[in-house]
């Protein structure tokens, strides 16, 4: 949408392995803008002060918070959300034990959590339960206490050591 | 009594993920923020930025002439489409709730109330908008503190007021000054408990559609009882029900914050109607902080009376609850402080009890019902008492609660508190619990870390929660609360069933619980049924997400609908093969033979009817579409017991409290799902460690502001402070349903704070300091160690 | 919850960023990891009237060791400087205290000139640099200038930074043999930012302490190096320089109280004292 006097840049990126250019908001966060700009509604905004971790996504092959990043410094990079890790089957392992173990409820944090539990497993392939619980400790969950999530990692990477 | 014929290898009881997950999992869920609708305006709120202040609003033009800002509205222009409200409760005679409407007029009562609305093309020119929005503030005295509200020299906290007492009350029964007049043992705290919010990650949100010319109103929203709404949205903005949709899609979380009626959220729907536009407004976390409902906040002053024997003769509590500017919408806050001081006292038999409450208006949100609606308290009061009494009796804990357990052979059993107890198993609980924890191996363990210096410590916690509310809970009160559940089954051509259910998903599971009581129901498999709720256009009318209820209540109507699909179905079938109903079966999707002989399957049935009904016999007209409303007619609550234990390290340098593990073996009836009951288990645990150890909302003690207004002030626990929870079950059908289920999803919460209050003062006890107040800081706790004074 | 307006630049050279905040004056505002200041811009609680974006210049998060001092550029992310083996050796206090330091995607962004430049007086670098006697190199329109990092850190979220000045990089000496680090802190949650913590480098002359640098966060308003206390523990052992933070200025606080602070402080510089590598 075009608004009325305010001031945006024009951004060509790599989305989800796809090339786009946009115009964007200065001052539209990255995720604001993955949501309702690119049509890209699986990452959440839960606090938009960088705490909950609802709004992870994958920029030049690391995960950030979608929050405390301006859509206008995506210009140039590769950004991957939960769409594109899903299409990709990247994070497969992960999203299959998070189903099975129901490590989640409401799935709100769910995207965001996949995405860090799968950098975790990049650099760990067999993570302790306290490294898991440190490497997600800037992702809450509401719902679920954890405990599942923690072995939803497990038992991925069980699956991938396999 | 509906047939109750569960299958012996049939669905409920099979711990099974809930299907809809995989779209959450893959990105693809549809929250409320996730809709856009054509020509959508989005909304900011003007706040109050005082607890207390009057205000005009002198100049909105320069709010106006921003480009791209189409309204600025206050409460004098939501007034013709919208009418205010005033919480009322018979149940609560005489409660003070002043008049609310969408947006405060000339006096703002608590922080974070709305007072005007921007409407513009982005939500950020919209908050450029509000800071444009001229406001001259009086600021006025600030009523924080709930007892020292209740002073008679207290400012008021409404104009017009000459005292903040809401609401007071004394119940009980049994001659208590008898009971502790005669008693070996008196044990006594005074407890104070913050309050709390609950905090679902996806905050509330709304966007309301307008259509003026079909005067219909549509409003998705992130709710946990989308009928509810319907029905006051349908009464506020005089609109026919039938004309409001509600639509609750995927839910980010509930928790108890999101089943009131907020003044933001109709406001938007009033200013939907005003400009004809579609409006959508997300709460931010700031405003969800401040302005979303609060709870817990209690001053509880309790003793309990014990004979020479050990037994326990009376409880006396005395509760000061702090309630907030308004007592909340429509079911009224003082409901959390009635069941604070009904759970005193509940899972243990006693004689006489006193309870002695008020309700204090004050300066802050309101409260309202938040998870375990005020169970925690009452749990924590009672488990805490009782470990003083062990203590004082050099006792262990465990032996000193199995002597106090209601006896099962004493159940039925109306508890002077007036809580009714049935089919309670703490027997068999507690026989499961001293197995899931191995009690010698874990002391043994304890004994070796204390040997090393660890300061940690046991706690117990024993659990009796009222759940799955029936019609005598709201009913008399003359509130328009649902405690009943629809659900409309229908067989679809390809042998299919849709499910139709008025409760509400909201991250619990309960869709996955009806699918497989609609699957055993009816006899086809999971993966042949579809269930669809939240949207009231197609849910039939019924109770939501509340009060644990989604499976006694909502799965009893999900049952008898589905007996009455296969009831149909057997008919038809019987017509066909020129049979008796009662010759067939329907399993697994066939109709077999008393031999189990697959007969026809159901797919062909269907079709057959749907699409060849000229094949059927004459005077057959099968009724595929089968409807089951459920209300419960006995006990207004299903209890529910367990027991919960907690393992801290305190450390004695800093206060910092770790959670190590937690144990919890319940008993809530029926499991329909296994695995979906244990993690509401876990999940309702960890809130309930975030309640006893970090999340507190704190105003200033001054000036009464908010200070807890961001996710780095108001603290959750997260991955790296929260502990593995084991949970075991004892399974006691309810004996008064079909399906025997009671409720499962908020007992964690109920009893964690308990037992990890416990547990902190066990790891304190050999330093001789104690503690009463959550959540348990470091402050608290190096006060307690006499490591910093009172005023440090 | 949106930022209100601001213009933004983008310059991909050192000297055009330089020109940029010249012209910006006050109005200007780096925009380095943006960890601590998109939160404040989201809340409007800071309001620049121009971001001036430096993650395209190039060279600003290099990470080197040379002639006894290690350079950490000012653009280094938490996580590259954490995961450096030329950090783990030469300054094994930043790789302990970066532990304390968020979350994992907080680290991935957010950059170690960003932290020194908030000069949040809870921060961990900040008191890190101190405890280590690091010269922050800063550069602007008119040229460069060093600033030891004692006299950097001037209040909360005050420094010694002008109007135009950018940080270009972190020069720290590297550890010298004998000397030992320990990195303590206390906070509610981990990650958070720290109710107390302590920097402690070491030299011992066998068991005893020789030499010591202490700083703190979380409890003075800006960071320092704690000269009373350092002086104790060497001639009087850990319980003298315990006496010696009694004199601290601390924070009060809603929550943590300035005698808490103290008493924290005690209580990780006993910790620290013995658990040095």
């Amino acid at each position: 949408m075009e608004l009325p006097d305010e001031p945006t840049a024009d951004i060509a990126l790599t989305l989800n392995g796809e090339a786009i250019r946009a115009r964007v908001p200065l001052r539209q966060n990255l995720v604001d803008w993955l949501r309702h700009g690119a049509g890209l509604t699986g990452s959440h905004v839960g606090c938009e002060h960088g705490v909950c971790g609802a709004c992870h996504v994958q920029v030049d092959g690391v995960v950030v918070r979608g929050c405390l990043m301006l859509a206008v410094q995506a210009d140039g990079a590769a950004v991957e959300t939960i769409e594109g890790a899903t299409s990709s089957g990247r994070i497969r392992a992960l999203q299959d034990a998070f189903f099975n173990r129901a490590a989640l409820q409401c799935g709100f944090c769910t995207p965001g959590m996949l995405l860090q539990a799968a950098e975790l497993l990049e650099r760990n392939p067999d993570p302790s339960r306290a490294e898991i619980r440190e490497a997600l400790s800037g992702n809450y969950c509401r719902c679920t206490g954890y405990h599942a999530i923690v072995d939803a990692v497990q038992a991925a990477a069980a699956s991938l050591r396999a | 009594m509906p047939d109750t014929a569960l299958p012996p290898d049939g669905w409920i009881g099979r711990p099974m993920p809930r299907a809809a997950t995989r779209r959450l999992i893959e990105g693809r869920g549809r929250y409320t923020d996730d809709n856009a609708a054509k020509g959508e305006l989005h909304a900011a709120f003007l706040r109050s930025p005082f607890p207390h202040a009057a205000f005009g609003i002198t100049g909105r033009d320069a709010a106006r002439a921003l480009p791209g800002v189409r309204a600025v509205l206050t409460a004098e222009d939501l007034a013709p489409f919208c009418r205010s409200w005033r919480t009322e409760s018979r149940a609560f005679p005489g409660l003070v709730s002043p008049e609310q409407g969408p947006l405060a007029r000339e006096r703002a009562v608590y922080q974070g109330e709305p007072v005007a609305l921007v409407l513009a093309a982005s939500r950020a020119i919209a908050e450029d908008a509000l800071e444009l929005v001229e406001v001259e503030w009086d600021e006025l005295p600030a009523v924080t503190d709930p007892a020292k509200a209740l002073d008679a020299a207290s400012p008021s906290t409404h104009q017009g007021l000459t005292s903040n007492l809401a609401w007071r009350t004394e119940f009980g029964g049994g001659d208590v000054e008898a009971a502790f007049a005669s008693a070996a043992l008196v044990v006594e705290e005074r407890f104070t408990f913050t309050r709390h919010t609950g905090v679902p990650l996806e905050s509330r949100s709304v966007l309301a559609t307008y259509d003026p010319a079909a005067e219909a109103l549509e409003v998705r929203m992130s709710h946990q009882i989308p009928h509810q709404m319907q029905v006051h949205l349908a009464d506020l903005l005089d609109l026919p029900m039938g004309r409001v949709r509600v639509i609750a899609g995927d839910v980010g979380g509930g928790f108890g914050i999101k089943m009131h009626v907020y003044p933001d959220e109709v406001a938007i729907c009033a200013a939907s109607r005003l400009t004809g536009r579609p409006v959508r407004y997300v709460c931010d976390r700031i405003e969800a902080l401040m302005a979303d409902i609060h709870a817990r906040e209690h001053v509880m002053q309790a003793r309990m009376a014990v004979d020479a024997e050990g037994r326990i003769l009376a409880f006396d509590a005395d509760d000061i609850q702090g309630l907030g500017a308004y007592s909340i919408y429509p079911r009224s806050s003082t409901v959390e402080a009635m069941s604070v001081l009904r759970t005193v006292g509940a899972p243990y038999h006693f004689g006489a009890y006193r309870a002695r409450l008020r309700c204090a208006l004050q300066n802050k949100v309101p409260t309202g019902q938040y998870r375990s609606v005020g169970h925690p308290i009452g749990c924590a009061t009672t488990e805490r008492l009782m470990d003083l009494a062990a203590a004082a009796r050099g006792e262990d804990p465990l032996e000193f609660r199995r002597r106090n357990f209601l006896p099962e052979a004493m159940m039925p059993w109306t508890n002077p508190a007036g809580g009714r107890m049935a089919e309670l198993s703490h027997t068999a609980t507690l026989a499961e619990f001293e197995r899931l924890l191995d009690l010698p191996g874990l002391r043994a363990e304890i004994a070796a870390m204390r040997a090393r210096g660890r300061c940690v410590g046991l706690g117990f916690s024993a659990v009796v929660e009222y759940t799955a509310s029936g019609p005598g809970a709201y009913g008399p009160a003359h509130v328009p609360v649902a405690a009943m559940d629809t659900v409309v089954v229908t067989l679809e051509p390809t042998g299919d069933v849709v499910a139709r259910a008025s409760v509400a998903e909201i991250g619990q599971g309960i869709q996955q619980g009806i699918v497989q009581v609609v699957a055993d129901a009816v006899g086809v498999p999971p993966s042949h049924v579809t269930i669809h709720t939240g949207d009231t256009a197609s849910a039939p009318h019924g109770g939501g997400a509340w009060a644990s209820r989604g499976a006694g209540v909502g799965g009893e109507a999900a049952w008898g609908a589905g007996r009455k699909l296969r009831a149909e179905i057997l008919k038809t079938a019987a017509a066909l093969l020129q049979s008796a109903p009662e010759a067939l079966d329907l399993r697994g999707g066939q109709v077999v033979d008393a031999n189990g002989t697959p007969r026809m399957a159901l797919a062909d049935l269907a079709s057959t009817v749907f699409f060849r009904g000229h094949e059927l016999p004459g005077g057959v007209q099968p009724q595929f579409t089968a409807t089951h409303q459920f209300r419960r007619e006995e006990d207004v609550f299903l209890t529910t017991n367990g027991l919960q234990a907690s393992l801290v390290e305190v450390d004695p340098d800093t206060g910092i409290v770790t959670p190590l593990r937690h144990w919890v073996v319940g008993d809530c009836g029926r499991l329909l799902n296994p695995l979906l009951v244990e993690e509401q288990v876990r999940g309702g645990v960890v809130q309930g460690i975030g309640e006893a150890l970090l999340e507190a909302c704190r105003y200033d003690p001054g000036n009464g502001q908010f200070l807890t207004g961001t996710l780095a002030d108001y603290l959750l626990p997260m991955a790296d402070n929260a502990c593995d929870i084991t949970v075991g079950h004892v399974e006691t059908p309810y004996s008064g349903s079909a399906l025997g289920a009671k409720g499962a999803g908020e007992a964690g919460t109920c009893g964690a704070p308990a037992a990890v209050l416990n547990a902190v003062n066990d790891a304190l006890a050999s330093r001789g300091a104690r503690v009463s107040e959550l959540p348990i800081t470091p402050t608290v706790i190096l006060r307690a160690l006499g490591t910093l004074e009172a005023s440090e | 919850m949106k930022p209100a307006r601001f213009d933004y630049a983008r310059p991909e050279t050192l000297s055009d960023a330089l020109a940029i905040l010249a012209d910006g004056g006050a109005e200007a505002s780096v925009l380095a990891g943006g960890q601590s200041l998109m939160p404040m811009l989201n809340l409007r609680m800071a309001r620049p009237g121009m971001l001036v974006d430096i993650n395209r210049i190039p060279g600003l998060d290099a990470i080197a060791l040379a002639d006894g001092v290690l350079s950490i550029g000012a653009r280094a992310r938490h996580a590259e400087v954490l995961a450096s083996p030329l950090v783990r050796q030469a300054a094994p206090l930043l790789a302990q205290a970066l532990h304390h330091v968020a979350h994992p995607a907080i680290r991935n962004r957010g950059t170690l000139g960003g932290s020194l430049a908030l000069a949040d007086p809870a921060a961990e670098m900040p008191a890190c640099v101190t405890c280590l006697g690091a010269t922050i190199v800063l550069a602007s329109a008119s040229g460069k200038r060093r600033v030891a990092a004692e006299k950097f850190f001037l209040g909360v979220y005050a420094t010694a930074i002008e109007p135009g000045e950018l940080i270009l990089h972190v020069e720290i000496p590297a550890i010298r043999p004998g000397w030992t680090h320990a990195f303590q802190e206390v906070s509610r949650r981990h990650g958070d930012y720290a109710m107390a913590g302590l920097a402690l480098a070491l030299r011992r002359d066998g068991s005893r302490v020789a030499e010591a640098r202490i700083a703190l966060c979380g409890v003075e308003s800006a960071t320092r190096r704690q000269a009373e206390a350092e002086a104790a523990l060497v001639s009087g052992g850990v319980g003298a320089a315990c006496q010696m933070l009694g004199g601290l200025d601390a924070m009060g606080g809603d929550e943590v109280t300035a005698a808490h602070r103290i008493h924290l402080a005690r209580v990780l510089l006993r910790r620290a004292v013995g658990t040095e590598d």
